[in-house]
């Protein structure tokens, strides 16, 4: 089987300083992909790598393409790799605020996607919003309402309809349950769980949070200092974890 | 004896926005950087066009210019006066007469021809501001024809009244291509911009960019397929001309608060009735 997902060798320095280095994995259609480590590590650094939001200074992200198959994201031209960034990728970030338009209603924000791929009739976008704003549990009602009038729970469903709206096939999360309450927290983790399963979604996990991954994670990759230290299946690396570094993690001396 | 090169700016100055002119007119729509120079009035007067006008004008010209359709306002005039002065350039009020026409918010109603020139002030270039506040990202949106979020902007428009309200600065497609802003003209004009025989050039000084539409290009009004553009006009006759196809402003006329439509474009209406023709309105 081909991987969604290849990634080898990804480096990426902020001068002399190390981002993430030589990170490589792959991830197979339907799998999702938790990386922890403790602050500063070099998780987002590698999700943005991933994502082409930053580009890495050595290294492929050779993705499945639906028209051509296996492409290295990081040469292909920006054109292409944007157009992926709105139909076959996702991207859902820690702060709703830097993933949503806050000055547009939740309509706007969920079709815009839509329309940045040529959707011209108002009646159906407007009506796949709905639909979409019913799927991540926030009122249709609310369709013309500005986020700014959400609360952080709903604000960041709305940021995964918008992601969503498209049908991508493989979605980068950044901390996406980081500053919420425990419990809408967890509302948050059930809705993802679900999604993903409903519509077979490949995902990649940045997180503090062991619950996340052990919920949602396939695999694991645990990050310290820039370098993956350990991966492996979520449990086993959960249940039985061979590196110090995981081992410190996982038994929580560690609050990260 | 004049204090001034003709036409106030420098040769040189003219040469760099004559360059960004032909820059703009060989990439219909494309909004051209240019090194605006100071003028001697305030932005808000329209020194982007006045720098276009100052570039294009020749000693053979006539020129004529419109502040929302009129001769006679205070900016119109003045600008008139500053080419009458720095350029020596014959003026008028006819449309049918000026070879370069400088315009506020308006594009005149008599057809206009080959051979013309029609110069707009623009305060705002960038049709994306709105929603994309950050030029480095506007400038990428066009240079990969990301248009999307232009739609974003009508769709808010419909989900609050129920309709496309935008009226004025009416976002177009030149050429199928780029996306652009036609400044502040009501959207009834956004016909007219397309297939135009006349050269369109659109100067924005405070913004320092320029762009044009040369002669008979294809300039399409976006819009949904379920709301088209509509570029609705009041549904009256002038009050002074009886004109029926004319963009209309609603004036008041007497201290008790009565009101009558006329011809925005005063040289239009003046015309029509010098031709005979007269509306219920008229003294
Ligand atoms: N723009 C930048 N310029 C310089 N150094 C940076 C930059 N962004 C991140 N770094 C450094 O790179 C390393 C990895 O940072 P990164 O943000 O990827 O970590 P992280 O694992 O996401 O941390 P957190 O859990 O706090 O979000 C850190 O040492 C950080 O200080
Ligand atoms: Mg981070
Ligand atoms: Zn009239």
């Amino acid at each position: 089987m081909t991987p969604l997902l290849s990634v080898q060798g990804i480096t990426k320095r902020y001068g002399a300083h190390i981002g993430c280095a030589d990170v490589s994995f792959d991830l197979y259609p339907g799998e999702v992909m938790g990386i922890v480590g403790e602050s500063g590590s070099g998780k987002s650094t590698l999700l943005s790598c991933l994502a082409g939001h930053l580009t890495p200074d050595a290294g492929q992200v050779v993705f499945d393409t639906r028209a051509d198959g296996p492409r290295d994201t990081v040469t292909m031209a920006e054109p292409e790799r944007r157009m992926l960034g709105r139909t076959d990728w996702a991207f859902v970030h820690q702060h709703a605020r830097d993933g949503l338009r806050m000055g547009v209603s939740a309509g706007g924000n969920v079709g815009e996607r839509l329309m940045a791929v040529g959707a011209r009739h108002y009646g159906d976008i407007r009506n796949k919003a709905t639909d979409w704003l019913d799927r991540v549990e926030i009122d249709a009602a609310r369709v013309d309402d500005r986020p700014t009038t959400f609360s952080g729970g709903m604000q960041q469903r709305l940021q995964i309809a918008r992601n969503l709206v498209t049908g991508p096939r493989l979605v980068f999360m950044d901390e996406p349950t980081g500053g919420l309450d425990v419990s809408v927290q967890a509302r948050l983790l059930d809705l993802l769980r679900g999604l993903v399963r409903d519509m077979g979604l490949s995902a990649i996990i940045v997180t503090h949070d062991l619950a996340v991954v052990r919920l949602l994670a396939d695999r694991l990759m645990v990050m310290k200092s820039g370098h993956v230290v350990e991966a492996g299946l979520t449990d086993q690396v959960l249940d039985d974890p061979q590196h110090a570094y995981s081992q410190l993690l996982v038994s929580s001396v560690l609050q990260v | 004896m004049t204090d001034y090169n003709f036409a106030y700016l420098d040769e040189q100055t003219k040469r760099m926005i004559r360059r960004a002119i032909l820059k703009g007119l060989a990439i219909p729509g494309y909004q051209v950087p240019f090194a605006s120079r100071e003028m001697p009035m305030p932005y808000g007067w329209g020194t982007g066009g006045i720098q276009v006008s100052a570039a294009v004008l020749t000693p053979e010209d006539r020129f004529k210019v419109i502040d929302q359709g009129a001769d006679d306002t205070t900016n119109a005039v003045s600008i008139r006066t500053f080419f009458e002065r720095t350029a020596g350039v014959k003026t008028t009020t006819a449309t049918a007469e000026a070879t370069v026409i400088q315009t506020r918010h308006r594009i005149p109603e008599a057809p206009l021809t080959e051979g013309q020139i029609l110069v707009y002030q623009v305060p705002i270039p960038e049709p994306l501001r709105f929603l994309e506040p950050r030029e480095s990202e506007t400038r990428k949106m066009h240079s990969l024809e990301e248009y999307g979020l232009m739609h974003v902007k009508l769709y808010e428009d419909i989900s609050r009244h129920g309709h496309i309200a935008t009226s004025y600065a009416y976002p177009v497609k030149v050429e199928g291509r780029y996306v652009m802003d036609p400044s502040p003209i009501p959207k009834f004009d956004n016909p007219k911009l397309g297939d135009m025989a006349a050269i369109q050039l659109f100067g924005a000084g405070r913004e320092q960019r320029i762009y044009a539409l040369p002669p008979y290009t294809q300039v399409v009004s976006l819009d949904f397929e379920d709301h088209p553009f509509d570029p609705s006009r009041a549904d009256h006759p002038c009050g002074l001309c009886g004109a029926e196809d004319s963009y209309l402003d609603e004036v008041i006329v007497d201290d008790a608060g009565g009101r009558m439509f006329v011809c925005s474009d005063t040289d239009y209406c003046s015309a029509r009735q010098a031709a005979g023709h007269t509306g219920k309105d008229a003294a």
